[in-house]
């Protein structure tokens, strides 16, 4: 909550960072954004003159999840640098004020450094009956949003919520709930999806824009391509086992207990496209299918719709049943098309019997 | 029945090729698919490449029946009139009335069994809907094989279906229309072996040799 003075570098220092820790922090960044040799260097001489951004953080319909994502960092050099490298106004979960004041600093940040300031949302924004269904002192996500993103530099949506909805739009969305690019259009927009999205995504969008002075380059939905270029099933450490053909079965049997693939215990990484398996979680501990359970396909559009079940490779045959497999149903719609060819055949017999006993 | 009855040639060669081409083609892709939906081959060994090879042979086959389907839509407009691409839509009366013939017939409500030179106008229509999930199965087999191997042959094959549809529907969709392809199947080649049995005009010959032999009251 600190204001906005010194170059990030100099309060790196202040709090005690070594040049060390930060130039490794410089190539982290390097390798995560995928920049040519030299790019971490570019990145230090960049912080080393640029000043803290301001930022805002904006939470709706959510349940503070990226929050503890972006809080989250073990390493506690780490933390500080990421904590450090913004200058953070608003963030309801974290702010010492509460009340009035809380909401004073919001204003004064949209009035004072209008269009100079970074936004993040969290959490979907809801539109059924005028928006009703979510309010932060008193007033709409929805009025919210377009105040302090319509008036800002530029607006990250952090998770899956804040990009397409998310959980709180999932079947039936009772609330109407949207991701910033459709509630508010015609602003800045960068998403990061994810459930949660991770912090060095986030660190590394900031850290683009500080050194180039530009968002980085995002895919057709909004997705910065450094860390949402990639498929999951192509930098799985697991991979050689898919294609080998050595399966998970069941939890815990022995496939499990080798660590193969996950594919059918319905791992959603052959169609999800993240950096997991590059960036990890948790400072580069670990992440789900390291862990020994399948991508559950998170960073999708409208995940929760349309990447369940979780466990299994394809969704159910509705109308069927929940437990009718395409499987199932095709095997028996084969059935019955055989089934109904004998019957045919069979009356064919008899109908020519009959015709030849008339005959007679 | 008249007795009178003349060597007519029907099913020229492209026809014939992209019927047993695909006759093979779906068998591959049938198994390979079903593997690759639900692996049900356990290999151990630490050499396998099983998925590879099942992958590696679904994605040819998918390749192959592409280019039977441009083969036999070509000859559709290049072919004879019994490959011509108007024998599959009931356009004329004549075709519509063929149509309640054949059904009646396969209904038993009819005794009379719907001589065609070349397919039957129920035939016609099924043959269309097969084309049909042909072309629904090529588009989202390369709309899954896009997420694979990105680039702009693979987005004009069907990786442009997933901006229509999500991956997990176009992936299930995919899986199911299969099984819609071995009911037409199962039909046909019933709906065949009875008509050569009545019929009597060496229809089930005729997909080898091109040849039916035929009295020309047939409906053409």
């Amino acid at each position: 909550m600190g204001e906005a003075s010194g170059s990030i570098y100099d309060s790196l220092r202040k709090k005690g960072v070594s040049r060390r820790d930060f130039m490794k922090f410089c190539s982290l960044m390097a390798a995560t954004l995928a920049l040519p040799v030299g790019g971490a260097a570019k990145i230090a001489e960049a912080l080393e003159k640029a000043q803290k951004p301001t930022l805002v953080w904006l939470e709706f319909q959510d349940c503070a999840g990226n929050t503890e994502s972006f809080l989250r960092a073990s390493d506690p050099t780490v933390a500080q640098i990421v904590l450090d490298l913004l200058s953070v106004n608003y963030h309801e979960t974290i702010m010492a004020p509460a009340g009035k004041q809380a909401e004073k600093s919001l204003a004064d940040t949209v009035k004072n450094q209008k269009g100079k300031y970074l936004v993040v949302v969290e959490g979907a924004i809801p539109l059924k009956d005028g928006g009703v269904y979510c309010t932060v002192g008193g007033r709409a996500a929805i009025d919210i949003a377009r105040e302090v993103c319509g008036n800002a530099l530029a607006t990250i949506a952090m998770g899956a919520c804040a990009w397409d909805g998310g959980i709180p739009a999932a079947a039936p969305n009772p609330t109407g709930a949207v991701g910033v690019k459709d509630a508010v259009k015609g602003i800045t927009l960068i998403n990061l999806p994810g459930c949660p999205a991770n912090v060095v995504n986030l660190t590394g969008t900031v850290v683009h824009y500080l050194t180039f002075g530009s968002l980085p380059l995002t895919d057709s939905m909004g997705r910065p391509l450094f860390a949402y270029g990639r498929r999951i099933h192509d930098d799985c450490e697991r991979r050689a086992h898919y294609d080998a053909g050595r399966y998970v079965r069941e939890w815990g049997d022995e496939g499990h207990r080798k660590g193969w693939c996950l594919y059918q215990m319905g791992c959603k990484g052959p169609e999800t496209f993240k950096n997991c398996p590059a960036q990890r979680w948790n400072q580069g501990t670990s992440w789900p299918v390291e862990a020994g359970h399948g991508c559950i396909g998170c960073a999708s559009p409208h995940f929760w719709d349309t990447m369940t079940p979780f466990y299994k490779r394809l969704e159910n045959v509705p109308g069927f049943g929940v437990e009718a497999t395409a499987d199932k149903f095709g095997a028996g719609l084969a059935a019955a098309t055989a089934a109904g060819l004998i019957v045919h055949r069979i009356a064919r017999a008899a109908k020519k019997k009959s015709s030849e006993e008339e005959g007679k | 029945m008249t007795t009178e009855r003349k060597r007519t040639y029907i099913w020229e060669f492209p026809v014939r090729l992209t019927h047993w081409v695909n006759f093979f083609v779906i068998i591959f892709l049938s198994v390979t698919g079903l593997y690759i939906g639900g692996p049900f081959i356990h290999p151990t060994s630490d050499q396998s490449f099983t998925m590879g090879w099942m992958r590696f042979i679904h994605l040819v086959a998918g390749y192959t029946l592409l280019m039977m389907v441009i083969i036999r839509v070509y000859w559709a407009f290049a072919g004879n009139k019994y490959a011509n691409w108007r024998v599959f839509l009931p356009l004329t009366g004549r075709q519509r009335h063929d149509l309640g013939d054949a059904t009646k017939y396969y209904l038993f409500v009819s005794k009379k069994p719907p001589y065609a030179a070349g397919h039957t106008m129920c035939a016609g229509i099924a043959y269309f809907a097969l084309f049909l999930l042909f072309l629904f199965q090529i588009f989202s087999g390369f709309a899954l094989f896009s997420y694979n191997s990105p680039g702009l042959v693979h987005e004009i094959l069907g990786g442009w279906l997933t901006s229509l549809m999500n991956i997990q529907a176009i992936r299930f969709w995919h899986h199911l229309v299969m099984y819609f392809i071995w009911v037409i199947a199962l039909v046909h080649v019933y709906l065949a072996v009875w008509l050569d049995s009545v019929e009597g005009n060496g229809l089930m010959g005729s997909i080898f040799g091109g040849y039916k032999f035929i009295t020309g009251k047939e409906w053409e």
